[in-house]
């Protein structure tokens, strides 16, 4: 319906007080949202409960929106933020793959996950599958990049990070989500590249 | 890992029958820094950040070099996957749900229009004539002629009289600009005041 409409003109639009029309900046990106958020929750009812108090936060502060940035790494920024915050309140530790808390996490997620490695039916399940055994830093940023469609820069400017330490990060998550999927799927990984 | 088995074969010097683990650890070590360095340029190649030149030098290096080949190929798969994969989505009812709950809210103004940077600037400008009034004060107790090399700070801390400095005028200069800048916030608040007093009406 407002697909022509930039985020800009929407933003303003908005601003003016046309309410309406944010539904379709919801739309927009709701789903980048929501997989950035299902990368720290782990949990769809989470997921979907943050991802909508992370739009009305947005909706509230878009006054603060000053351009200088897309509405994407704007919003994203939100996204992290709320994440932490969520992650904080569940008294998990989410800064660093370091953490013994979050190796303790992602060995529960990778017990949890063999039990439903049968049911992976196609690529797309198998990457995000295996996503979802990285850390909550790692999936985002590799969520950011594939997904998200945000350059290191913009990733930098989310995280807070120098663009090369963003491309430093980039590399060692891209390279532990490569031997996550040769540790349980390189069955699968071997039926790809036969296609 | 894999790449850990191509070893240095060339005479290693007698130390290394004392310290073998060290030798091993090394000559590892670069092993390992030698294939992230590969790894690095060829994910800066596939993502399209490497330059003119160095992209030119990897094109060779991938059709002359079996290792950056093979390589190549694992990372170009890894690539390939993590774009074919698809974003999950909400229910259907989500943007509903958040227009539902967006109505019972305002945009909130802009952090800009209640934060005046004017007073942050005054604030850190008070802190920052405060310190370096007391540095220049603690410098000037000093007495250099009398410090030897071994100890060349050596202020007698019993000569700085507190009471005297805080009692003088420097507190009434640093008194007075705190009053001006306090005059000058409070003037440009009741102007403002009086401009949004004057556009209600």
């Amino acid at each position: 319906m407002h697909g022509e409409l930039t985020d800009t003109e929407i933003i303003s639009r908005v601003l003016r007080g046309e309410q309406q029309l944010f539904a379709a900046l919801v739309e927009r990106y709701q789903n980048y949202v929501f997989t950035l958020v299902l990368r720290f929750t782990d949990n769809r009812e989470d997921a979907e409960e943050l991802s909508q108090d992370i739009f009305v936060k947005a909706y509230r502060s878009l006054a603060d929106f000053r351009g200088e940035s897309k509405f994407s790494t704007w919003l994203y920024t939100i996204v992290r933020t709320s994440c932490i915050t969520f992650l904080r309140k569940k008294k998990l530790e989410t800064t660093s793959i370091d953490n013994e808390k979050t190796f303790v996490q992602l060995e529960n997620r990778e017990s949890g996950f063999k039990a439903n490695q049968v049911e992976i039916k196609s690529r797309q399940a198998m990457v995000n599958q295996a996503i979802a055994l990285l850390s909550p830093d790692d999936a985002q940023i590799i969520t950011l990049f594939y997904k998200g469609e945000q350059m290191l820069e913009e990733i930098g400017a989310i995280i807070g990070a120098e663009p090369n330490t963003v491309k430093v990060k980039l590399h060692r998550a891209r390279q532990r989500l490569k031997d996550k999927m040769e540790k349980y799927f390189s069955h699968e990984v071997r039926e790809i590249q036969g296609d | 890992m894999r790449y850990v088995k191509f070893r240095v074969t060339k005479k290693m010097p007698e130390e290394m029958d004392k310290w073998p683990e060290l030798y091993t650890n090394t000559s590892t070590q670069n092993v390992m820094s030698e294939q992230q360095n590969i790894e690095s340029r060829l994910w800066d190649y596939i993502d399209g950040v490497s330059n003119a030149e160095e992209k030119s030098a990897i094109e060779k290096l991938i059709e002359s070099n079996l290792e950056w080949q093979r390589t190549y190929r694992e990372l170009l798969e890894t690539h390939q996957l993590m774009t074919s994969s698809e974003l999950d989505a909400p229910s259907m009812r989500f943007t509903k749900n958040v227009m539902e709950e967006i109505a019972k809210y305002h945009v909130a103004p802009a952090t800009s229009s209640y934060i005046n940077k004017k007073i942050i600037w005054g604030v850190a400008a008070f802190f920052i004539i405060m310190i370096v009034g007391f540095l220049v004060y603690s410098f000037g107790q000093l007495n250099w002629a009398n410090s030897n090399s071994s100890n060349i700070v050596s202020p007698n801390l019993d000569k700085l009289n507190w009471g005297k400095f805080l009692n003088n005028s420097y507190t009434n200069i640093f008194i007075m600009i705190n009053v001006v800048l306090g005059l000058m916030l409070l003037d440009m608040y009741l102007t403002r005041k009086k401009k949004l007093l004057k556009k209600d009406f």
